[in-house]
């Protein structure tokens, strides 16, 4: 310390900066909790004046211990990459993960034995259920892009991540947001908005966590070495800035008062349901799709060396995609007062948007040209591999059901849970295990993992859970659609709701083992990643096929 | 980086490169697939085709209606008017018939009894469960005992108003709570229990005053059970000779019974539902087989 101090170390503008809207936030939290109207809102509240606190303290702390002179963009001619914030987001991204499924276990337990419920307010459906969608999400899904995203831009750029403190900023103020959102859906406070719960006050602290976060990443392509901007970079961009959009179109809420947690939103009837489902749709879209497109186009040209299939193909479904996505929504609303006009061109998007879809889904598996022999022997590429396949079929099933004939069986049945979870379970969650697999041993710099069997077993337990849960729901979903459509010769209905109910509960219940199977797999996989982590082996002393170079 | 020669070939496909590299990644040149991009144009002249067939573009005050002229509000009369006419004109004539005109014609009760049960589904089996079986301390209307009479007026009375709730002609007054309210000397519940359960021709539990016990039930309880225990539907006490029990038939419900009372509730449906319905549901019920 003492020779540092001679280098006349001071705090830099960002480093004030941030402590002095750090106090500022935690003297008006505190505040807002003294006054606040309900013992939950004063509960978040401190929350945000305790971890304020915590920011100035640790930015303090970093000052104390750091170096006089900035941290070096480059060292010896190679990009000093800035890996921290990355680490951090794929152990929180496991970690929400494993929260998140098993979360949704409880709630497909629930719905085959209502008893679980337990007559409790923080544990009933109601609550839960936007828990597990959320954890999954934004929480497992939001911290997979995020580390993926610092990860791809910064190799790919060639170039530091952009910023000091942002990055940090960026992933904690994620995860305190996840940490807000989530304690709010237990205590009961929702603005009821699927996929879209978290109220005004969490809204508005995502909103800056999630500018700063489009800014680290043009700063850093801005930055970068390498003449042209890689595939994954334009996906995840897409996804960074649309989010952004759909954030806020459809959190536009007046709170009550800013001592209340209640808001209202600014769109009413009709409107307000095409909004949310214009939002939710592209969240599919943008979150689940666009983002992860992004994974897939780093990952697994790189895990299995091979170049990119189709370069045309990529720039050709990129731009179709987006253009064609965002006006998919209301195909969530066919046969509701939502104007026939609307309808049809939800309709239409959906139909049209199949082969762009598909575009990522051929480059993805025909990547693999050349090393397909990988799939027998490496368990990461074939999760990677399998994830893609899931795309395929989703997204041949998502415009399937958007056909209004084919939604009047469909809709508001388990179909719906099925499609989703094909997506969610097989697709993302599949190239998220993937990415983090490859990740974490490039991030410790371990030459391996730690066991490729635990790998094969994680592999072999979740897709037989997929597989269970998904055809358990389409059998579900058909059935009950049938039933609920069944008339007698007389023109009653020949069905009741309970008797559809009682009809449901077996499929109900192989769901749930298929879910059990998934989150056995998650945490075979969370081992996995535990002892790579503590595992000795550095990576010299083999060095990672993925850096030859290609020539 | 990149400084690769465009035409760099791939050794694997044979096709070349665009010449970029980032981290190692390289991107091949491959022409967009042929069945993708057809089936991509297919699916755009569908969709053209299917905007000029239906409503689909937004106009300042309107929107285009499409050359099939499809509305879903036209949909949706259009398949009500269907069913409204397979049901025929049954539903309509039952509304003016009497319940005893409904059960008497074979066709009429056959239109009633599909009717009936579609109604009980929706809105009765909740609490009596799906076959009428009946669930906790909601009761049992397959069998012939009735809290409230089982003849087809008194089930549409029932049906139409409900029990012990806010209309005035819901059937009224709860069973008292004898121990709670000091009616019956706390001491003396199990004595009045005991006969109780001789009633229904069986043995009590220990040896107690069974005429201390006829003499308080005299007293006490056969102003609405009757002498004999057989119960009166216009009161809503039921028979305690049945051995059929809504709240339990061991001495131990029945002093609990007895010490603190009951009184179950129904809700009216005159007016929730259409009156062709709460007709129909109630001749469903009536022949469930208990109706008398």
């Amino acid at each position: 310390m003492a020779q540092q101090a001679s280098i006349n170390k001071t705090l830099t503008i960002g480093e004030g900066g941030t402590i002095i809207a750090f106090i500022a936030l935690a003297v008006f939290s505190i505040i807002v909790a003294a006054k606040a109207w309900t013992p939950e809102y004063a509960f978040h509240a401190y929350l945000f004046a305790a971890g304020s606190v915590a920011v100035v303290f640790v930015i303090f702390n970093r000052y104390f211990s750091r170096d006089a002179a900035p941290v070096p963009q480059e060292i010896n001619g190679k990009p000093n990459y800035n890996m921290g914030p990355v680490k951090f987001a794929t152990l929180a991204a496991v970690f929400w993960g494993i929260a998140g499924f098993v979360v949704g276990l409880v709630i497909a337990l629930q719905l085959a034995y209502p008893a679980l419920n337990f007559d409790l307010p923080w544990t009933n459906f109601g609550r839960l259920r936007p828990l597990h969608t959320s954890a999954v999400i934004f929480a497992f899904g939001g911290n997979v892009l995020l580390a993926t995203s610092f990860y791809v831009v910064q190799r790919t750029c060639h170039a530091r991540l952009a910023g000091d403190i942002a990055p940090w900023f960026v992933i904690l103020g994620y995860n305190f947001f996840i940490v807000i959102a989530g304690t709010g859906y237990l205590l009961g406070i929702t603005q009821s908005k699927e996929y879209a719960e978290p109220e005004w006050y969490a809204d508005l602290w995502l909103t800056i966590v999630w500018v700063t976060y489009l800014l680290v990443f043009l700063a850093t392509l801005w930055k970068r070495k390498e003449p042209h901007i890689y595939v994954a970079n334009w996906f995840y961009l897409a996804f960074i800035v649309t989010i952004a959009l759909l954030h806020l179109g459809n959190n536009a809420t007046i709170p009550v008062s800013i001592y209340s947690s209640k808001s209202y939103i600014i769109w009413s009837g009709v409107q307000d349901a095409m909004v949310q489902w214009w939002y939710g749709h592209n969240a599919v879209g943008f979150f689940l799709t666009a983002g992860f497109l992004a994974i897939m186009y780093y990952f697994i040209p790189k895990r299995a060396d091979r170049p990119v299939y189709s370069y045309r193909l990529s720039i050709v479904h990129f731009w179709a995609l987006i253009f064609i996505y965002i006006w998919a929504g209301p195909h969530h609303l066919h046969y509701t007062a939502l104007p026939d006009w609307a309808q049809t061109l939800g309709m239409v998007f959906s139909i049209v948007l199949w082969m762009p879809s598909w575009g990522g889904m051929i480059n993805g598996l025909m990547t693999l040209q050349g090393a397909w022999d990988k799939l027998r022997t490496d368990p990461v590429l074939r999760m990677m591999v399998v994830s893609v396949a899931f795309y395929g079929m989703s997204t041949f099933e998502g415009p399937l059901m958007s056909i209004k004939a084919v939604n009047s069986l469909s809709h508001y049945t388990d179909w719906t849970i099925g499609h989703v979870h094909s997506g969610a379970l097989g697709w993302v969650a599949y190239v998220s295990f993937g990415a983090i697999y490859c990740l974490v041993p490039w991030l410790w710099d371990r030459s391996r993992l730690y066991s490729l069997r635990l790998v094969n077993w994680h592999f072999w337990l979740s897709t037989l859970g997929i597989v269970l849960y998904i055809s358990a729901m389409w059998v579900s979903g058909i059935l009950q659609g049938l039933m609920w459509r069944a008339y007698t010769k007389l023109g009653f209905l020949e069905y009741s709701f309970i008797e559809t109910s009682e009809a449901m509960h077996p499929f109900y219940v192989i769901r749930a083992i298929g879910g059990a199977l998934f989150v056995i797999g998650s945490l075979i996989m969370a081992y996995n990643i535990w002892m790579t982590i503590r595992s000795p082996y550095a990576a010299g002393e083999a060095k990672r096929p993925q850096l030859v170079p290609a020539e | 980086m990149a400084a690769h020669d465009t035409s760099k070939v791939d050794a694997v496909t044979g096709i070349s490169t665009t010449g970029h590299e980032w981290d190692g990644i390289r991107e091949l040149n491959t022409p967009l697939p042929r069945w993708w991009l057809w089936l991509f144009y297919i699916c755009i002249v569908w969709g053209i085709g299917y905007v000029i067939a239906y409503p689909a573009w937004p106009l300042v005050s309107s929107y285009t209606r499409g050359v099939l002229g499809y509305a879903s509000r036209d949909q949706i009369e259009t398949d009500m008017a269907a069913l409204k006419a397979q049901r025929g004109e049954m539903v309509a004539r039952m509304e003016s018939a009497s319940l005893e005109e409904i059960r008497n014609d074979p066709k009429m009760l056959e239109v009633a009894r599909a009717l009936g049960k579609a109604a009980f589904g929706t809105n009765c089996a909740p609490c009596h469960g799906q076959g009428a079986q009946g669930v906790s301390v909601y009761p049992n209307l397959n069998d012939d005992q009735w809290m409230w009479g089982g003849s087809l007026e008194q089930i549409y009375q029932t049906i139409q108003y409900g029990i012990r709730n806010e209309h005035p002609d819901s059937r009224q007054g709860p069973m008292p709570a004898f121990g709670k309210d000091g009616i019956i000397p706390k001491a003396d519940i199990p004595i009045v229990a005991a006969y109780v359960v001789t009633l229904s021709g069986r043995k009590p539990e220990g040896a107690v005053d069974l005429a201390k016990g006829q003499k308080l039930f005299a007293e006490n309880c056969a102003s609405c059970h009757g002498d004999n225990g057989k119960g009166n539907p216009d009161v809503g006490a039921p028979s305690l000779t049945s051995n059929i029990w809504l709240y339990g038939g061991d001495e131990k419900a029945i002093i609990e019974t007895i010490a603190n009372g009951r009184g179950g509730v129904m809700p009216g449906w005159a007016g929730r539902l259409e009156p062709a319905t709460v007709k129909a549901l109630t001749v469903y019920v009536h022949t469930l087989g208990g109706g008398q």
